[in-house]
């Protein structure tokens, strides 16, 4: 309220200012309910937002020379006296490097800012491929049933046992070098699975309600009814999948990068994790190293898993009084 | 439980096996060039006297098992034949050693630290998310299940990294690695398996910490379900006591889906714990299969993961001839 045009309280003409007023206060009142009822989905959105912000910022403005090995110099005096630039690596963060320098000399916190980039990217791949491969497979399974729709199941039924990261790990260790492009690919066309249990299960539900029978006496054919009528009815569940399959991809990808499998010549948080392993942050007590990806991974999941709650309390209201 | 029910599970389990075993013959394949064949040419360039033996009598080996020049569909015959006899070949970078015994070396120590963990995680969390949706106290809802959601929502092993940092370097209490101490002989006695829970201590919490939110946010949103259901108010209404209500008529129904819950944490329970091993230096399965990527030992990599496959899909096939038994709203013909 306290950010309200007040121009708009102006009496000039009688009529319009009752008007403004009214619908100026009703907007806010929707908008600010809609994020009270919803605070889960609200505060989700701003952790995402934060830090998609940090890495497409970051990796604007930041130097990309700053994530090569050896970047890092520093003065230090030598045996006989003089001073010297040298390469430094292992440094702790200060006011030139704020996250502090690797065991490799490159600067972590452009190291994080590009890496977690690479992963966003990759996530939103595997994401989009997906939702589309699980979306489309359960309207067909759902929709027109019979033969096609028992494969789909028992398929689906099948995979979604077979644990992806092995599936991951088994591929990869046959393929060379994947790219960032390639991993989120490959993870969209192994992780469909759940998508298409979610939308059959609706769609089956969804197919015999009145209006869509309606729709069906009024000669709609099959596609415009999928359109018009399903999909709207969907959007809250395929909107939720969507998040947990960007989440799925990006930890699925974590795992299978911190084993060495990932993509290797661009900068992401899975490859950051395979360094600092192995080359031992946690003996030396470098806590600059491993820190910074691991709170970009837990904030960034967590906003992820509050969106998918806010969206199913959308989707099921039985939930929304329960928050 | 009807006998249709069961074969029907049963044709499910060897569907997975099926398919994951196909997949495994097929990935390889899909390459112009044999890496198989690429790795050993390469053993064969860098052996020398004592070790080109040992690589010639691999490679003769290997032909003779999966027989390249044969067709597709021989070959594809002879995979299931050997799978079958559980003969996964012999390791390359253990060489001659049989790929089945490095894995059933490994086994014990992952069923032991991921089976007792994930017990140990199913019951805490179970209970604390009954509890947190029992009360539904405002401190509860807006303090607890944030910090579940936190500790789910950081992989297993990014966990024990933490853990391990804690624990071992900034206050140094716990062994970082390894599952005993190699200067103690190992024996049946108390220091033995004191030493043994030490070292699995970390690994353990990470699995615990990470996979407790999982259980207890599960837990909670099919409480909030189950208490609105008109036969707790009957409950309420015939005066029960809130413990009865809370344990007979709540939890016992709300548990249930935590069963089809425990299957389908099993694969990300086995998928994180293989990282968890590397972390910690764990001498399981998840080890084993990390060694063998890093060393391109190609038949370990397919063996270990067949029998990761097979395990799931066998907790699975477990898991779902239990339900029945302990829900008896469920009638699985119309399923």
């Amino acid at each position: 309220m306290a950010n309200m045009d007040t121009t708009a309280l102006e009496p000039q003409l009688p009529s319009s200012y009752d008007v403004t007023v009214f619908e100026e206060e009703t907007r806010w009142v929707k908008v600010s309910g809609a994020i009270r009822r919803n605070v889960l989905l609200f505060a989700g959105s701003l952790l995402i937002l934060a830090i998609v912000l940090f890495a497409v910022a970051g990796s604007l403005i930041i130097d990309e020379k700053r994530t090569e090995v050896g970047f890092a110099h520093a003065e230090r005096e030598t045996a006989d006296g003089s001073i010297k630039e040298v390469v430094a690596p292992r440094l702790k963060p200060s006011g030139e490097f704020w996250f502090g320098t690797d065991q490799f000399a490159r600067d972590i916190f452009a190291y994080v800012a590009y890496g977690t980039l690479g992963t966003l990217w990759m996530g939103l791949i595997a994401g989009i491929i997906g939702i589309g491969i699980g979306t489309l497979l359960g309207f067909i399974g759902g929709y027109f049933g019979g033969w096609l729709d028992a494969v789909i199941v028992v398929l689906s039924d099948a995979l979604i046992t077979i644990p992806g990261l092995m599936l991951l790990i088994t591929i990869s260790a046959y393929l060379d070098q994947l790219t960032v492009e390639q991993l989120g690919i490959l993870i969209g066309v192994i992780s469909w699975m759940g998508t298409t249990r979610v939308v059959r299960a609706q769609v089956l539900t969804l197919k015999n309600r009145a209006y869509v029978e309606v729709s069906k006496f009024n000669g709609q054919g099959d596609m415009e009814i999928v359109v018009s009528e399903l999909i709207p009815n969907l959007a809250p569940f395929i909107a939720a999948a969507f998040v947990g399959a960007v989440a799925g991809a990006i930890l699925l990808s974590i795992g299978l990068s911190a084993l060495g499998l990932g993509p290797q010549n661009e900068p992401s948080l899975g490859l950051m994790a395979f360094w600092f392993i192995r080359f031992g942050a946690v003996p030396q007590g470098m806590w600059w190293w491993f820190g910074p990806p691991i709170v970009v991974i837990a904030i960034f999941i967590v906003g992820l898993f509050m969106i998918t709650a806010g969206l199913d309390q959308i989707a099921n209201p039985r939930l929304r009084t329960s928050v | 439980m009807t006998v249709d029910y069961v074969l029907r599970r049963l044709g499910m389990f060897v569907l997975i096996i099926f398919v994951a075993g196909t997949l495994n013959f097929a990935i390889p394949r899909l390459r112009p060039t044999n890496p198989v064949e690429e790795r050993m040419n390469q053993l064969l360039q860098q052996a020398g006297g004592v070790h080109i033996a040992n690589v010639k009598e691999m490679i003769a080996s290997y032909e003779e098992r999966f027989g390249l020049n044969n067709p597709l569909w021989r070959q594809y015959l002879n995979y299931w034949i050997a799978l079958a006899k559980l003969d996964f070949g012999q390791s390359i970078a253990y060489f001659p050693a049989d790929v089945t015994r490095e894995v059933m070396r490994s086994m014990p120590w992952t069923l032991g630290l991921v089976g007792v963990t994930t017990v140990m995680a199913a019951v805490i969390g179970s209970f604390f998310g009954a509890w947190l949706g029992w009360t539904r106290t405002p401190i509860a809802v807006s303090f607890v299940v944030p910090l579940l959601l936190i500790v789910t929502a950081v992989p297993f092993y990014l966990l024990g990294l933490l853990m391990l940092w804690v624990f071992t370097v900034f206050w140094p209490v716990l062994p970082g690695g390894g599952a005993h101490d190699p200067l103690i002989a190992p024996a049946f006695d108390l220091t033995t398996i004191i030493d043994i829970v030490q070292h699995a201590i970390l690994p353990g919490a990470a699995i615990i910490l990470s996979s407790v939110g999982f259980w207890g946010l599960g837990m909670r949103g099919m409480m909030v379900t189950t208490m609105g259901d008109d036969f707790i108010k009957l409950a309420e209404f015939k005066g029960l006591k809130e413990r009865r209500i809370f344990l007979r008529y709540a939890v016992r129904n709300a548990l249930l889906p935590q069963v089809t819950g425990l299957a389908i944490n099993i694969g990300f329970v086995v998928s994180g714990s293989v990282l968890v091993e590397v972390l910690f230096a764990y001498p399981g399965i998840g080890n084993l299969l990390y060694t063998a990527i890093t060393s391109n030992d190609y038949f370990l990599i397919q063996g270990v993961l067949m029998y990761v496959i097979f395990a799931v899909g066998l907790m699975l096939f477990i898991v779902d001839l239990i339900y029945p038994l302990i829900d008896p709203r469920i009638r699985y013909r119309s399923a």
